[in-house]
């Protein structure tokens, strides 16, 4: 059970666009005729999907399913960092830790991506350099999405023209929550187009911020509103909001991305980020993609974790397995 | 080969010793019985766990006197809050040797480790915690100042549930003052048993519980001893009748429990995957052997199509096989007639015209086992329409109108419980005022909790248990003799 990893730098272009107008059902995408398909979407239990969920997360995965499961969470990390006082030199040692996780264990699989604030994709890039570890940026104004819409936009730009290869975009949750769900959808495909203006287009993620979505139903539209627009994954959210990803609105937003295959045939990815800090919980969240979305969706191109200290732990675990005993956190590299 | 296969998580069976032989539980005591002895097997396996006694109509007579006594002379004079403490012993006894029970119970009933573990055992002690609360309180429950116990209670219990149903019936036995001598079927006696070794823990006065084994004809002689003055009986509706007509013209109280055929009905604005997963938990729980499944499915026409593709989606990720195993969804069919007979009866489904699906998931080679099955275009006159089943079997019929509905789900001679999935709550309100049937979940399906209320109209029986009504059972009617 070897994980495969695939450059997803080198990955195919992205999908094609959706025709919304051909799933909404309505010529012109106007704001009332989004609302209507939005609102017609069918309902979410909360009570029930939590106890889904809970579940899902009670599957017991030993020996070999877990080392399998742990080789590929590796794959499925976006290593992340995200703070107002990362430098140069941070980066160059969190892309030196993705291209050797785990020092003097070849076999140990490598993260997706890197993640990082956009104005730090050159740095990034250059460190990787011809290694299969993509770069993602965080942009449109990140985390709050609250600047003006020639800001975000100018912002995604010069992610775009630094070279990273995902972009990660925050939603206007404002206008979202107040129902204005044209400009939100607006703003996405503004923001894909840019994507999609080099000869290699960067993969857009569209981050739903999902803790202050305040209802599931709420999860359930953004996504599908995200996934017309032409995201090509639907991330939960920041890591600068609690609550960040948790097990319930990963399932949710697992069934979306599900009913949105059968619907369009185009398969989108998903990406819960921030919170998800050990490989047990990490486990539970495989358990969730192989039976909610299935196992076409075990595969970094379409799930990822956006994480920072998950890694850490994974590869005390993957330790573990190899050894039969758990070694200390000085057996791995901080960053 | 799927890209994430589980590996086996088996859960260790060292946890429980189980005895080559068991006798039977009289005045506190294992005794020997007189009626020979019979095997119980793991479903899953096959393998003879162990010989038990059968009791014969003699030592029915030593069980129902030493309970007589017991009641006489300790258990009724005994103050309520005394009673409560040794139900609260119980409770917690149960509590601390959970594993081990839940370890037994799915060794010898073939249910899957994940439901004894979660369900079972958990909620048996919680009927014991929650009666409990109410021995030093029945002057407050509405029965009179000062209710009175009816005396001995003759207590015949089925196989799906063994552990889960010997709680419903002795927990509020005991703390309205009652002496009990339960029965549990032939083919599940285990638990039963490891019970008695509990109560002897508990240090419980002797013949306040008495438990015999066997199989119809000591639980018919129990039935008809003439020292008994209440009969509890939980199992299928044609052995109902039979206790009733034993039963009739004697002063003997009875509360049955019997089969059922509920109706789970999806409305089109349901929240259709919360709807799957409790279609899911309502008909393969357990293995379809509970009888308040959810076995007959009513589905608005505008989504039928759309539920039972779903439906039939989310049965391919179910897990079949050995029921040790942590991640088992389903387990083993109880016995070989229960096979069989869910077998005769979706072989009638096909025959009739009924189109059949069942889940291509590998069944083990030993053991007794049946697959997820469904069955699409049934109608009402259909038989696997009107039997009950008792298997994982799930029947689909459609209907257009909440009236339609409202017909289809009455028209049965069962009425236990009913299911309805919508998201509009005046809607859940109405129909569940309009269902004939004991127990009506709303958007959630096959929950248990001891201070809900449980019983059924017509076929399914008479008499509530659970809650503050199944007090009611075991008190005589009026407060006071």
């Amino acid at each position: 059970m070897a994980v495969t990893t695939t450059h997803p730098a080198t990955r195919s272009a992205s999908q094609v666009n959706t025709d919304a107008s051909a799933v909404v059902g309505s010529a012109q995408l106007s704001n009332t005729a989004l609302r209507t398909f939005l609102h017609g979407l069918p309902g979410t239990d909360a009570v029930g999907l939590e106890g889904r969920a809970a579940q899902l997360g009670s599957r017991s995965i030993k020996t070999t399913a877990k080392a399998w499961g742990l080789d590929t969470i590796i794959s499925m990390i976006d290593l992340t960092t995200l703070e107002g006082a990362d430098t140069p030199g941070k980066v160059r040692s969190l892309v030196a830790k993705a291209l050797t996780p785990q020092p003097g264990d070849p076999s140990c699989p490598r993260p997706a991506a890197v993640c990082v604030y956009g104005d730090l994709v050159p740095v990034a890039k250059e460190a990787i350099g011809a290694a299969p570890v993509a770069v993602a940026a965080v942009a449109t104004g990140f985390p709050a999405g609250r600047a003006g819409k020639a800001a975000r936009l100018a912002d995604t730009g010069d992610a775009v023209e630094a070279g990273a290869d995902e972009i990660d975009m925050v939603i206007d949750r404002g206008a979202f929550l107040a129902g204005d769900y044209r400009k939100v959808y607006d703003d996405i495909v503004a923001v894909r187009e840019i994507c999609q203006s080099r000869t290699t287009p960067a993969h857009l993620k569209v981050i739903l911020e999902t803790g202050e979505l305040a209802t599931y139903d709420n999860v359930r539209r953004a996504s599908w509103l995200a996934m017309l627009a032409g995201a090509d994954f639907i991330k939960t959210s920041t890591g600068k909001v609690s609550p960040a990803a948790t097990l319930p609105v990963t399932v949710l937003m697992l069934e979306a991305v599900r009913d949105f295959l059968a619907a369009t045939g185009v398969q989108i990815g998903v990406k819960p980020a921030g919170g998800i800090r050990s490989a047990k919980d990490a486990l539970k969240y495989l358990v969730a993609v192989n039976e909610v979305a299935g196992e076409a969706w075990l595969d970094p191109e379409f799930f990822r974790f956006g994480a920072s200290s998950l890694l850490n732990d994974v590869l005390l675990q993957r330790i573990k397995l190899s050894t039969g005993h758990y070694s200390g956190s000085d057996y791995v590299t901080i960053d | 080969m799927s890209k994430f296969e589980y590996a086996p998580a088996p859960e260790s069976r060292a946890v429980v010793d189980i005895a080559s032989s068991y006798g039977l539980f009289i005045n506190g005591e294992f005794t020997d019985g007189a009626g020979g002895a019979m095997k119980t097997v793991n479903p899953a396996t096959e393998e003879v766990l162990a010989d038990v006694a059968v009791a014969d109509e003699a030592d029915v007579d030593r069980a129902v006197a030493a309970a007589r006594r017991a009641q006489e002379k300790v258990w009724g004079p005994m103050p309520g809050a005394e009673r409560a403490k040794y139900l609260f012993r119980i409770a917690r006894l149960l509590a601390e040797r959970a594993r081990e029970f839940a370890v037994l119970e799915t060794l010898d009933n073939g249910k899957p480790i994940r439901e004894s573990r979660d369900v079972d055992v958990p909620t048996a002690a919680a009927h014991f915690f929650y009666y409990a609360g109410w021995a030093d309180k029945l002057g407050y429950a509405g029965y009179g100042a000062d209710p009175r116990p009816h005396g001995v209670a003759a207590q015949v219990i089925p196989w799906n549930f063994p552990l889960l149903m010997l709680a419903w019936k002795i927990a509020p036995a005991l703390a309205t003052g009652n002496t009990v001598v339960l029965k549990p079927a032939e083919t599940t006696p285990l638990t039963a048993l490891l019970f008695a070794d509990l109560l002897r823990q508990a240090e419980l006065p002797p013949g306040v519980v008495n438990i015999i084994t066997g199989a119809g004809p000591t639980g018919s002689a129990l039935v008809r001893h003439a020292g008994v003055d209440k009969v509890a009986f939980t199992g299928s509706t044609a052995v109902g009748r039979l206790i009733a007509k034993q039963i009739a013209g004697t002063r003997k109280h009875a509360t049955l429990e019997l089969g059922g055929k509920a109706a789970n009905i999806v409305f089109e604005d349901a929240a259709i995957d919360q709807a799957i997963e409790g279609i899911v938990n309502g008909i393969y729980f357990n293995q379809g052997q509970v009888c308040c499944a959810g076995s007959r499915l009513l589905v608005q026409e505008s989504v039928a199509e759309e539920v039972t593709e779903r439906l039939k989606r989310r049965l391919s990720t179910l897990r079949v096989g050995d029921p040790m195993d942590k991640n088992t969804d389903v387990g083993a069919i109880n016995s070989a007639a229960q096979l069989e007979r869910i077998t005769a009866l979706t072989q009638v489904g096909e025959d009739e015209g009924a189109t059949r699906w069942t889940s291509d998931c590998p069944l083990p080679e030993t053991g007794y086992w049946f697959a997820p099955t469904v069955f699409t275009n049934v109608s009402s006159a259909h038989r696997i329409a009107r039997e009950e089943i008792f298997g994982p079997v799930l029947s689909v019929l459609t209907f257009r109108t909440p009236a339609e509905a409202i017909a289809k789900a009455n028209n049965i001679p069962y009425g236990l419980s009913a299911g309805i999935w919508t998201e509009k709550g005046s809607r859940i309100l109405a129909m569940a005022d309009a269902m004939r049937a004991g127990v009506v979940w709303a958007n959630t399906f096959n929950r248990f909790d001891p201070t809900s209320p449980f019983g059924g109209y017509q076929e399914s029986g008479y008499g509530r248990e659970g809650g503050r009504h199944g007090l009611a059972s075991y008190l005589v009617e009026g407060g006071a003799r």
